[in-house]
């Protein structure tokens, strides 16, 4: 193929100028003493199903702050990154914002697999990193902080009600990874507490949509609580195969992750209805500050909002505990910051009021019962003040142990 | 006794799903040899279809109608586009449709965002002695038997097919008779394209539709066919069987996990004895 | 594509490379020189699909199945206090062994070169499914718990300094191509060449065509490995998504985009991909995929041989003549 002259200059232009005026747009406009601030995480990909309201929350917080002063007297600004649902770019993206563009704060990762991805470097560059998401516990790391909430604080309020409410017969339904199998087993540990029998445990692939199987399985156990520990897209079709198969009436399910990934709005109605979930925090929450919040984030994000989840809210937390910690400690300084945020700071979120334990580096939140309704919502059912983050507290002392870098994984 | 009639109900059904969703890649790659990696993405259109219309009122079988119209349209838009000056590079092709499936996720999580409500499934259940199925369940086994019986009677029974398949052997030829292979491959295309689309279509109201919803069907299906080999209708059934039976039985018998290993297993077995795959066990290749 | 012949330029290019791999990470920021690391890592993982596929002809979707054994291995062994660099060597060996077996399996059985495709793909799954499933603190290698989708993380480095390491893997892959290149002009290589053009006179001709693959898949492998060793030296941790399938067609990708068959455009397309896809995450959009996709998608049609052969077809159309 003969190409020629021309096409090679023409080509060759046409990409310089290309690369050359994207490197330019890609600046932001700095003001002289403002903060600047990072947050990584997935605006596309698989994950952004979770990604996209965290995005928005972040956004949202950062621009409250400013509002209301900023930080120190001064703005933040924030730079995001988009990590595309891949662990490898978090981490590179992580290295920019603190090496390159001197982040005083890092917020993000979605996955607990990002999670580990980042925290290398995090712990190798000494960065203060908040990591704003439901997760399995046992994060033990002085510059990191858990803000989402864990299995203690879900399961160990939601199995005894679920005993007493439907009966002692479980059986377990949990994604195949890391969070699925630490949930399940403090499902064991509340169950048997509570005075009841695990009558199965299955842990269902992440990509798998067929639940057959599991259907066929659950009518030969017959429990009286399914307890779902399922998770992403294609798990959804759990939830439709089992309505589908008229076992809605017959089997009480309870989970601490349906709701999420927005289950209840890609699920109609009557599939979803009754499904009983544990959080702190729903859009349909009824106190002040929630009404005023969701009010203002629907003047922002439009009205027709699919639905503020509760890591939007999470979000919000951790940037407003960073910000207080700062004003708090009146300087920048990493571990002046740090020191602040060990003070047990707390914070009247759209939740309820939540504290900042001093030596698990997790919150202790207000959980909040709630079951599908027949909207794509939820109706609040009974709240629960100040549920502990006991299965890291447990094992997580950072006061005393300054220099621990790691995740416990609980043993049984 | 009954516990084995819904087993056995599972199994086909775990075949029929697999075919039903192998047929529009194994026509595209049996008739011109393309390797379309954004079929996953096709079928999620399809879906789209459905629930799409469905919010807007109209019938889920209207919707169901619609799902291959538009999807076809689609494809013949890609075939025209895109894949025309790909033909007998297998792997640009894969190259550039790897490229367009990002682009369609992409383009339908920013148009649709995220999360959309979908379609329950019709049709409520059945008992079976103390065990239930989904009627649906047996829906989708009949409705892909019909649909192979179709496609294999569209390509071994009227005109088009037998100029299709000519194309398919010596395109040469067909030209010499007077028929521009280039407009066959561009149907053929918008054909399979059509079929993962009526494909996500009646999957709809068995899952979750999300944008990435495609991307749990692209490794096995791309396995089936290539494991079925060229031959489109028994290579397809014939690892759609084997593969699907293996997957559900395995399943069925312990758990999920344990079947995607057996199942990717399997397929390496087979091509381990069978490098064209299945269908080079009862064709010459050539 | 003839056999290659080393011009004359050549080792000059080469001695042009090795100086500005000495001297560029004085001009550049700590973040750059890590950052232009791991380009490189990902660079000698391109360079080893191209020994296999470039040269003979092998395309292997399992190259990324060898870069996560690579890694692990290395990750396991630093867990169980072994030194890095016994660790690294591990990873390279991981690579090399696995290659070995699936090659052997493969050649030995006469699997057509589409099927080897496959072949390595679908191994390429189980291994996510089976160390996706690792989740339980039970499945541990000594003192390595494997962790599940999280991985393994705060895997020790090799070198803790960032020039240093950069000099490491700019090296080792500067080492690769260099022998690489000299292998391809070797006998060795023009055996693998001819195999790739036509496996059956070079067989009648009286060469040992299996063995010749599977050497060369073998080496492909053992680079790959190293290269994931690397890599989890560079990042600290190391998880089942380096065996997805996303993970494995980037490898292709990365071969495609730079063209195949030079090791140099390999190196070139691994490099412009990445830093695309990084680019566009770090601004910050929702629109980083659809402009990835669109970009693939462009290329493919106007750049179908890849970015390295079309640019010297077309430097020698201007004038500018290679030798």
């Amino acid at each position: 193929m003969h190409v020629s002259r021309r096409e090679v200059l023409r080509d060759g232009a046409a990409a310089g100028f290309g690369m050359s005026a994207s490197m330019l747009l890609g600046r932001q406009a700095k003001a002289a003493d403002d903060i600047a601030v990072g947050s990584i995480l997935d605006a596309t990909g698989p994950i952004n199903i979770y990604g996209l309201p965290m995005i928005d929350a972040t956004k949202f917080a950062v621009d409250a702050i400013n509002q209301s002063g900023g930080v120190l007297g001064r703005k933040l600004r924030l730079i995001e990154a988009d990590c595309q649902s891949n662990n490898q770019v978090y981490a590179q993206n992580a290295l920019k914002l603190i090496l390159d563009d001197k982040v005083s704060v890092l917020m993000g990762g979605i996955t607990s697999a990002s999670r580990e991805a980042v925290r290398p470097v995090v712990d190798k560059y000494s960065a203060a990193y908040f990591y704003n998401e439901q997760y399995e516990g046992g994060v033990c790391d002085k510059l990191v902080f858990c803000t989402g909430v864990t299995p203690a604080q879900q399961l160990g309020v939601l199995v005894p009600w679920a005993a007493k409410q439907h009966g002692k017969k479980f059986y377990t339904l949990a994604a195949d990874y890391n969070y699925g199998h630490i949930s399940a087993d403090w499902v064991k540990v509340y169950l048997k507490a509570a005075g009841g029998e695990l009558s199965g445990e299955e842990f269902i692939p992440l990509d798998v949509v067929n639940f057959d199987s599991v259907i066929q399985r659950l009518q030969s156990a017959k429990p009286d609580v399914i307890m779902s520990l399922l998770v992403g897209g294609n798990h959804i079709a759990f939830y439709r195969q089992f309505a589908a198969a008229g076992l809605k009436e017959k089997m009480a399910i309870v989970s601490a992750t349906f709701g999420l990934g927005n289950e209840q709005v890609v699920l109609k109605p009557q599939e979803a209805e009754g499904i009983v979930v544990i959080y702190p925090y729903f859009q349909e929450l009824d106190n002040a500050v929630n009404k005023d919040w969701v009010a203002a984030w629907r003047k922002r994000f439009g009205a027709n909002y699919t639905y503020v989840t509760d890591s939007a809210c999470t979000v919000w937390n951790g940037w407003h505990l960073w910000a207080m910690a700062v004003n708090k400690a009146n300087s920048l300084d990493r571990d002046k910051v740090i020191a602040a945020l060990e003070t047990g700071l707390t914070f009247d979120s759209p939740e309820g009021t939540i504290r900042l334990d001093p030596k698990s580096h997790h919150v202790v939140h207000s959980v909040h019962l709630a079951k599908v309704n027949n909207k794509n919502g939820f109706s609040i059912m009974e709240s629960f003040a100040n549920v502990e983050p006991s299965d890291t507290m447990k094992v997580c002392d950072l006061t005393a142990n300054p220099n621990e870098h790691k995740q416990y994984t609980p043993k049984f | 006794m009954e516990y084995l009639v819904v087993t056995l109900i599972g199994v086909i059904f775990a075949i029929a799903s697999l075919v039903l969703l192998a047929l529009g890649l194994a026509i595209i790659y049996g008739m011109m040899g393309v390797i379309n990696l954004a079929q996953g993405e096709f079928i999620m259109l399809g879906a789209y279809t459905v629930v799409l219309s469905s919010a807007h009122g109209l019938d889920l079988w209207v919707g169901m109608a619609l799902a291959p119209v538009v999807v076809g349209l689609v494809g013949l838009l890609v075939e025209r586009c895109i894949v025309r000056f790909l033909y007998g590079r297998l792997l640009d092709t894969m190259l550039a449709t790897w490229g367009l499936s990002l682009c369609l996720i992409a383009a339908v999580t920013l148009i649709l965002g995220p999360s959309t409500e979908g379609v329950a499934t019709p049709f409520g259940h059945v008992a079976i002695g103390g065990y239930v199925v989904s009627t649906y369940n047996l829906f989708v086994i009949a409705a892909t038997g019909f649909l192979v019986a179709l496609t294999w009677g569209l390509f071994n029974r009227t005109r088009f097919g037998l100029i299709a398949r000519g194309a398919m052997q010596n395109a040469d030829m067909v030209a010499v008779l007077g028929i521009h292979p280039p407009t066959i491959y561009m149907i053929t295309f918008a054909l399979g394209s059509a079929l993962a689309g009526l494909a996500g279509a009646i999957m709809a109201p068995l899952t979750g539709v999300v944008p990435s919803l495609g991307l749990a069907f692209v490794a096995k299906v791309f396995i089936t066919v290539t494991v079925g080999g060229a031959a489109i209708f028994s290579g397809t059934l014939g690892a759609g069987t084997l593969l699907g039976a293996i997957e559900s039985a395995v399943s069925f018998v312990s758990t999920p996990i344990y079947g995607q290993v057996a199942m990717l297993g399997s397929a390496l077995v087979v091509l381990r004895f069978a490098p064209q795959g299945i269908s080079g066990l009862w064709r010459r290749s050539d | 594509m003839a056999p290659v012949r080393l011009s004359v330029l050549e080792p000059l290019l080469w001695a042009a490379g090795a100086v500005a791999l000495a001297v560029v990470p004085f001009a550049l920021s700590t973040f750059q020189v890590v950052q232009i690391t791991v380009f490189l890592i990902f660079c000698l993982l391109a360079v080893s699909l191209d020994l296999s596929w470039g040269l003979a002809g092998l395309l292997s979707f399992g190259q990324a199945a060898f870069f996560g054994l690579g890694g692990y291995a290395y990750a396991i062994l630093c867990a169980n206090d072994e030194t890095p660099g016994v660790a690294l060597a591990a990873g390279t060996v991981a690579g090399g062994v696995a290659a070995g077996l699936l090659g052997y399996i493969a050649f030995y059985g006469r699997l057509s070169t589409m099927f080897l495709a496959v072949t390595t793909l679908v191994v390429t799954l189980i291994l996510l499914q089976v160390l996706g499933s690792t989740a339980d603190p039970s499945y541990h290698v000594g003192a390595a718990v494997l962790g599940g989708y999280n991985g393994m993380t705060n895997i020790p480095p090799l070198l803790h300094e960032p020039t240093p390491f950069f000099w490491t893997a700019g090296g080792l892959l500067f080492l690769v191509i260099v022998s690489g290149r000299l292998l391809m002009a070797a006998p060795f290589g023009r055996i693998l060449a001819a195999i790739r053009e036509n496996e059956r006179r070079v067989e009648l001709l009286g060469y040992d065509v299996r063995g010749h693959k599977l050497a060369i898949f073998a080496l492909s492998g053992a680079i790959a490995g190293l290269a994931g060793a690397l890599f989890a030296s560079w990042g600290g941790f190391i998880n089942p998504e380096v065996f997805s399938l996303a993970q494995s067609a980037q490898v292709v990708i990365w071969v495609l985009v730079g063209g195949r068959g030079s090791l140099y455009g390999a190196a070139i397309g691994a490099l412009l991909v990445q830093a695309m896809t990084q680019y566009l995450g770090y601004i910050g959009t929702a629109y980083t995929t659809l402009v990835l996709g669109a970009l693939l998608v462009s290329f493919v049609l106007m750049m179908p041989n890849g970015l390295l052969p079309t640019f010297l077809r077309g430097l020698s159309s201007i004038g500018i003549r290679q030798r």
